[in-house]
C-alpha cells in the first residue's frame, strides 16, 4: 500500500473517531499526528490522530492495556525512559514537535507536568516538597520560595490545611493531602499542561471530588489530560473525552455527547457495561 | 439497536431492572389502552355501568405512574447509566407521565357515558367521536408497540396517525359548532361532546410525545417540537 493510501486511510478513520467532535472555537494545545508507540515487537499505539484544546480538561478512558496511559505518556515524553519504546508520528506542544531533537527534555517536562496513581511526594516536608522544583532551578530566595509555596499551595486546595504544619513531613498527609501537595508540586514550576493518571484511584470519594474540583478549578490556568478508570469521573470533570481500545481511539467527542449518544457501538458497549 | 440489546450487560441485576421497567411501561399502557376502549364505547354507547367503571379504575394508572417512578430513582441513583441506558430510562420517566394524563382524559371521556342523554346521542356525530376513539386506541396501542420492539420506523407510522385525529377533532367541533348556533339550548350538553373530542385530541397528542421518545432513546435525536416531515427525516437518518 502507497504512502497515500495509508494516509487518506488515517484520516478516513480519524473523521471516523471525531464525529461528535467540533473544536473550531477552541485554541489548541497539543496534537498527535498518526502516534505509533512499539513495546518491542508489540504495537501499543496504532497510529492515532487528537487535538486537545486549550483550558480544558480532555479525559481518556478505555479498558486496562487499551493504551492510554501510555498515550498519556507521549506527551511529556515519559516513554524515553523505557527502553525498548519506540516512537514514530509526531506530538505538538503549542505547534512545536516536542520530539524534535532540539527539544530540552527536562523543560518540556517542566511545562507538561505530571501526576500519578499514586501520590508520591519526596520524603521531605510539605515545604520542600513545593518548592523542590524552583530549588532544582537555582532559586533560593527565601521570600521568592515562600511566595510560590504559598500561591502553589492555595491554588491545590491544601494551603488552609497544612499552613501551620509546612515544616512537617509530608508523609504525616492523608493519601487525598498527599495527592494535591504533588499537585502543589506540579504547578509550582508554572506548566501549561498537567497529566494526570488516574489520580484518583488510591482515594476515597471524598477526596476524590476534592480533586475533581481542584481540576476544575485549574483549568483555569492549565491545560489538564486525564487517564480515569471511573467512567463516571469522567462525565463529571472532563470537557471532551477520548474511548481507546486496543491502542485505537475508538471515538472523541465532547463528554456529553459520548456519554449520552456515543457514535460507536464500542463505546457504547464500554460505557454501558456490556460484553464487548 | 434490539430487544436483546437490554440483556446484555455484564451484571444480570442491571438486566433485570431495564427489562423490568420496560414490562411495567407496557403493563401501565395496557391498562390505559383498556380505559380508553372502555371510555369511549362507554360514551358512543351510553354504557353506565362501564362509564363508573372507567371512574374507580384509573387509580390503577395512577399507581403504576408511581411505582415505576420509583423504580427509575432507583435506577439512576443504584446504576448511574449511560448512553442507550440513560435515554431508555428518561424516556421510560417521560412516557409514564404521558401514559398517566392519557387516563385521566379517557376518564374523563368516560364520565361522559354518565352525562350524555340518548337525544345528544343522536344528534351529535358519534360516528365521527368513534372513528376518533379508535385511531387514538390505535396510536396507543401502536406506540407502546413501537417502544417494546424499539422499532423507530413504527414510532414515526404511529405519529401520523395523529394528523388524522387532529383532522377528525376538527370536523366534529364544525359539526358541534354548527347544531350549537341552530339550537342555542343544546350548548351546555353539546360543549360536553366537545370537550370529549378535546380529551381524545389530547390523547393522540400525547401518544405522538411517546413517539418522539421512541425516536430519542432509539436514536439519541431530539425530535420534540418539530414538524412530522421533520420528525420522520431525523428518526431515518444517521445518529448524528
Amino acid at each position: 500500500m502507497s504512502d497515500s493510501q495509508t494516509h487518506s486511510i488515517n484520516v478516513a478513520q480519524s473523521t471516523q473517531a471525531h464525529r461528535g467532535l467540533n473544536l473550531d472555537r477552541e485554541d489548541i494545545c497539543l496534537t498527535a499526528e498518526d502516534l505509533k508507540l512499539y513495546y518491542g515487537e508489540d504495537q501499543a499505539l496504532k497510529g492515532l490522530d487528537i487535538r486537545i484544546p486549550k483550558n480544558r480538561i480532555t479525559a481518556f478512558i478505555g479498558p486496562s492495556g487499551c493504551g492510554k496511559s501510555t498515550f498519556l505518556r507521549c506527551f511529556n515524553r515519559m516513554n524515553d525512559l523505557i527502553d525498548a519504546a519506540r516512537i514514530e508520528g509526531t506530538i505538538r506542544l503549542d505547534g512545536e514537535n516536542i520530539y524534535d531533537k532540539a527539544v530540552d527534555v527536562p523543560e518540556l517536562r517542566r511545562r507538561v507536568g505530571m501526576v500519578f496513581q499514586k501520590p508520591n511526594p519526596f520524603p521531605k516536608s510539605i515545604y520542600e516538597n513545593v518548592a523542590y522544583g524552583l530549588r532544582l532551578q537555582g532559586v533560593n530566595n527565601r521570600r521568592r520560595l515562600d511566595e510560590v509555596v504559598e500561591k502553589s499551595l492555595k491554588r491545590a486546595a491544601l494551603w488552609d490545611e497544612v499552613k501551620d504544619r509546612l515544616h512537617e513531613n509530608a508523609f504525616g498527609l492523608s493519601g487525598g493531602q498527599q495527592q494535591r501537595l504533588v499537585i502543589a508540586r506540579a504547578i509550582a514550576i508554572d506548566p501549561e499542561v498537567l497529566l494526570l493518571d488516574e489520580p484518583c484511584s488510591a482515594l476515597d470519594p471524598l477526596a476524590t471530588l476534592k480533586i475533581e474540583e481542584l481540576m476544575i478549578e485549574l483549568k483555569k490556568d492549565y491545560t489538564l489530560v486525564i487517564v480515569t478508570h471511573n467512567m463516571q469521573q469522567a462525565a463529571r470533570v472532563s470537557d471532551y473525552t477520548a474511548f481507546m481500545y486496543m491502542g485505537e481511539l475508538i471515538e472523541y467527542a465532547d463528554t456529553d455527547t459520548l456519554f449520552t449518544s456515543p457514535a460507536k457501538k464500542q463505546t457504547e458497549d464500554y460505557i454501558t457495561g456490556r460484553f464487548g | 439497536m434490539d430487544k436483546s440489546f437490554f440483556k446484555q450487560h455484564i451484571s444480570q441485576q442491571f438486566n433485570a431492572e431495564l427489562e423490568d421497567i420496560i414490562k411495567q411501561v407496557m403493563a401501565m399502557g395496557g391498562l390505559v389502552e383498556q380505559q380508553l376502549a372502555d371510555a369511549i364505547h362507554a360514551m358512543v354507547e351510553g354504557d353506565l355501568e362501564l362509564a363508573e367503571k372507567v371512574m374507580t379504575s384509573d387509580y390503577q394508572v395512577n399507581a403504576k405512574e408511581v411505582e415505576i417512578d420509583e423504580e427509575c430513582t432507583h435506577i439512576l441513583a443504584r446504576r448511574q447509566p449511560t448512553a442507550s441506558d440513560l435515554r431508555l430510562v428518561i424516556a421510560v420517566i417521560k412516557t409514564i407521565t404521558d401514559l398517566e394524563r392519557m387516563g385521566d382524559e379517557a376518564e374523563r371521556v368516560g364520565r361522559m357515558g354518565l352525562h350524555l342523554l340518548d337525544e345528544d346521542r343522536n344528534s351529535a356525530p358519534m360516528a365521527d367521536i368513534a372513528s376518533m376513539g379508535e385511531h387514538a386506541r390505535e396510536m396507543t396501542r401502536g406506540v407502546l408497540d413501537a417502544f417494546a420492539r424499539m422499532d423507530v420506523d413504527q414510532a414515526v407510522r404511529v405519529a401520523q396517525l395523529d394528523i388524522q385525529i387532529d383532522s377528525l377533532s376538527e370536523t366534529i367541533t364544525q359539526k358541534l359548532m354548527k347544531q350549537m348556533t341552530a339550537s342555542p339550548d343544546s350548548v351546555p350538553r353539546l360543549m360536553d361532546i366537545i370537550w370529549a373530542t378535546r380529551s381524545l385530541e389530547r390523547i393522540g397528542d400525547r401518544a405522538r410525545h411517546i413517539c418522539e421518545y421512541v425516536v430519542y432513546f432509539v436514536k439519541g435525536k431530539d425530535v420534540r417540537h418539530t414538524s412530522y416531515d421533520q420528525m420522520a427525516e431525523q428518526a431515518t437518518g444517521d445518529r448524528h
